[in-house]
């Protein structure tokens, strides 16, 4: 397909160096959680990747983000250091929440990270408040809610999708729509055939697109990007996709169809991505691995740095509840 | 004292509105949402927020969809990025659809960020028995708020305080539920001065007296104070402490009122099993063993829904005669240690 807003050839690089970096991460996680180092809850992301890496490549850092508890593909896209990262999720004083938030939890308002919710569907009210911050203030930035197939079935979908309609605020609904809304199927749970068309009884542009695709990704999330920007108000992007891990890691998948889960793993966006990338010359080989390496360097560095990290004293059990430190 | 004696008096209705003129004039990153509180929908259903969308504009202050959830997430969404927002639920029982934003949301995201954001909106409810409205729209919850970590909660009884808390829970770094009480929204009153603040957490001893303390809070407090004239004709000195906050609650007045009366009954029209008087009374409890006169008392609703028949709703909530019964009660009989 092609589009006004398909990515140049420089973009669909970086797009994948974010696909590698998210890819790399969810692989380490996963190692460091089976040698005992790391123990957390993990919602695994892997093949997901290719969402949050198209859609920031469409924002600035001042762009706004808001996630959910599977949101860590979605925060290191938007530009969460690892080694912040890795300290959160070991519960270290170095994590970007001191520890005290954790993999459901990760903030990073540096990079517009504003708020990570382990909440089905609580990402869409809020991110409605940052976006109308935008909009008072005339700041140009755009909020994306992030959330799953799942969330649009919960009242806050429906309340914030009318609510931004109305309000014609800067925002992007981002389904990642992986099939599952924890262990039950999309078709079990969901009584429209596709989410995106939820999105006309709210008066607000909806697409479906391939989310595993980086170029169709990216041009639906650049003309939401623009919409936004211009002042035209939200737009609901259904991007498809597939979790190979689960809905938590260390489940047995036994709620999972093998056929399809086969045949979604087998249909990897990542190496599909990559091996594209070298066919019509946008890199080499040699660079994609470099990139690689490279990632596979910063992940060691995080790690080592996360796990040396010490832990939080606990004075922080009750500090950070009010500003003035005090408690009721 | 910023009582103008010689002002006309104010309601407590009138009161929350000049604090949120002064405040919105004062700082243009005060904005109000909630349903209805614009002047095109007669600014709030009661007319608190009347002229402000007209004073200044129709960004600042938005009528919304009846979404409660929507409601709270767009004011905590604001507020990350520099806004204060003012945000209105309708009635109290309506904070329960918007719970998961305010227990779940408002209230820990500067604990879970490990202080990186933080959430400095109101939220503005209105509650009460009296007008026969029944049990979904006249309950008091405080003490779901005063329970979550994070929330702050204050509960007004005059027009003066009406206004320096609204001004302070404003200008609070932290989320504050701020509970109006219905019936009272048109007791007059001194008004405040411009800019006046109550600061969140300090409790006033609205009367002296000697041989018991009454704690309350918004409707009831008024109720205690009408108590009076009963109690001095049984020879019973009430001292009468207004909570104003009821979290974090001002430990240090409360304190030193019962170390003087060593009787304290506790009031509130919320019920009272497991209610904010439990707390109170078992604080006390533990700070006072052996030197109290009597057991701590509380008073506040059966454990049972809001009824609408007018004679269940009025013997639903603890009014004068009954708070005067029971603190003659209390300060009338003497506990020994081997519950004689």
């Amino acid at each position: 397909m092609t589009s006004e807003f398909a990515p140049d050839l420089p973009t669909q690089l970086e797009i994948y160096k974010r696909v590698a970096l998210l890819k790399a991460n969810d692989e380490r996680s996963r190692k460091v959680i089976m040698t005992g180092r790391l123990v957390m809850p993990y919602y695994s992301y892997r093949g997901q990747e290719v969402i949050p890496a198209a859609m920031s490549a469409a924002l600035s850092d001042q762009d706004y983000w808001v996630t959910i508890y599977r949101g860590i593909h979605d925060m290191l896209a938007k530009g969460m250091p690892l080694k912040d990262l890795w300290a959160e999720i070991a519960g270290r004083v170095d994590g970007t929440c001191k520890g005290k938030g954790g993999p459901m939890h990760l903030t990073y308002p540096a990079k517009g990270i504003m708020v990570t919710t382990g909440i089905v569907g609580s990402s869409m009210p809020i991110a409605n408040g940052i976006a109308w911050g935008s909009q008072l203030s005339g700041n140009g930035r755009v909020t994306v809610a992030t959330f799953g197939d799942g969330a649009s079935n919960i009242g806050a979908f429906h309340e914030s999708l009318n609510l931004a309609s109305v309000w014609k605020l800067p925002v992007i609904f981002l389904c990642q729509n992986n099939l599952y809304g924890e262990h039950t199927t999309y078709e079990k749970a969901t009584s429209a055939p596709r989410i995106a068309d939820r999105a006309v009884a709210y008066n607000m542009p909806g697409v479906r697109v391939n989310g595993n695709d980086p170029v169709e990704m990216y041009a639906a999330a650049r003309e939401a990007v623009e919409r936004a920007r211009a002042g035209n108000g939200p737009t609901l992007i259904e991007a498809m996709t597939f979790r190979f891990h689960g809905h938590v890691f260390g489940d047995a998948d036994a709620y999972m169809d093998k056929a399809q889960k086969q045949a979604a793993m087998e249909a990897d966006p990542v190496p599909i991505f990559r091996a594209r990338l070298i066919a019509e010359g946008i890199a080499s080989e040699s660079e994609l691995a470099a990139i690689e390496a490279d990632i596979e360097a910063q992940l060691d560095e995080a790690v080592d740095f996360a796990l040396a990290s010490p832990f939080p004293d606990l004075g922080e059990l009750t500090r950070d509840v009010y500003a003035n430190g005090e408690n009721a | 004292m910023s009582d103008q004696s010689d002002a006309a008096p104010v309601t407590i209705l009138q009161a929350i509105n000049a604090a949120l003129n002064d405040a919105m004039e004062f700082d243009e990153a005060i904005i109000v949402l909630g349903e209805d509180v614009a002047d095109p929908e007669e600014g709030g259903v009661l007319g608190v927020t009347k002229g402000l969308s007209s004073r200044f504009g129709d960004d600042r202050v938005r009528s919304t969809p009846i979404a409660e959830q929507a409601i709270v997430g767009a004011a905590i969404g604001a507020s990350l990025v520099g806004y204060k927002p003012v945000a209105e639920i309708m009635l109290m029982n309506f904070t329960t659809v918007a719970m998961d934003m305010i227990v779940n949301h408002a209230a820990k995201l500067r604990f879970m960020s490990g202080g990186q954001t933080n959430v400095p909106i109101v939220i503005r409810t209105m509650t009460g028995t009296g007008f026969g409205s029944g049990g979904q729209h006249s309950d008091y919850l405080e003490a779901w708020f005063a329970h979550t970590p994070g929330m702050k909660v204050v509960a007004p009884s005059n027009p003066m305080d009406a206004y320096g808390l609204m001004r302070a829970a404003i200008d609070d770094p932290d989320p504050v539920l701020y509970i109006e009480n219905l019936p009272a929204y048109w007791i007059p009153g001194p008004p405040a001065e411009k800019g006046f603040t109550v600061p969140l957490g300090k409790a006033l001893v609205a009367k002296e007296g000697a041989d018991v303390t009454i704690v309350s809070y918004s409707r009831t407090l008024i109720e205690a104070l009408g108590a009076v004239e009963q109690m001095e004709a049984a020879g019973v000195s009430a001292e009468i402490i207004d909570l104003r906050t009821i979290s974090p609650w001002d430990k240090e007045t409360i304190y030193a009122s019962v170390a003087k009366t060593g009787r304290c009954l506790i009031v509130h029209e919320a019920v009272t099993a497991f209610g904010v008087g439990a707390e109170i009374a078992a604080t006390l409890q533990s700070r006072f063993f052996g030197k109290l006169k009597a057991p701590v008392g509380r008073l506040g609703a059966p454990y049972a829904p809001v009824p609408f028949s007018k004679p269940l709703e009025s013997a639903y909530a603890p009014d004068s005669r009954r708070i005067a019964d029971a603190a003659i009660a209390l300060a009338t009989k003497e506990h020994s240690i081997d519950g004689n």
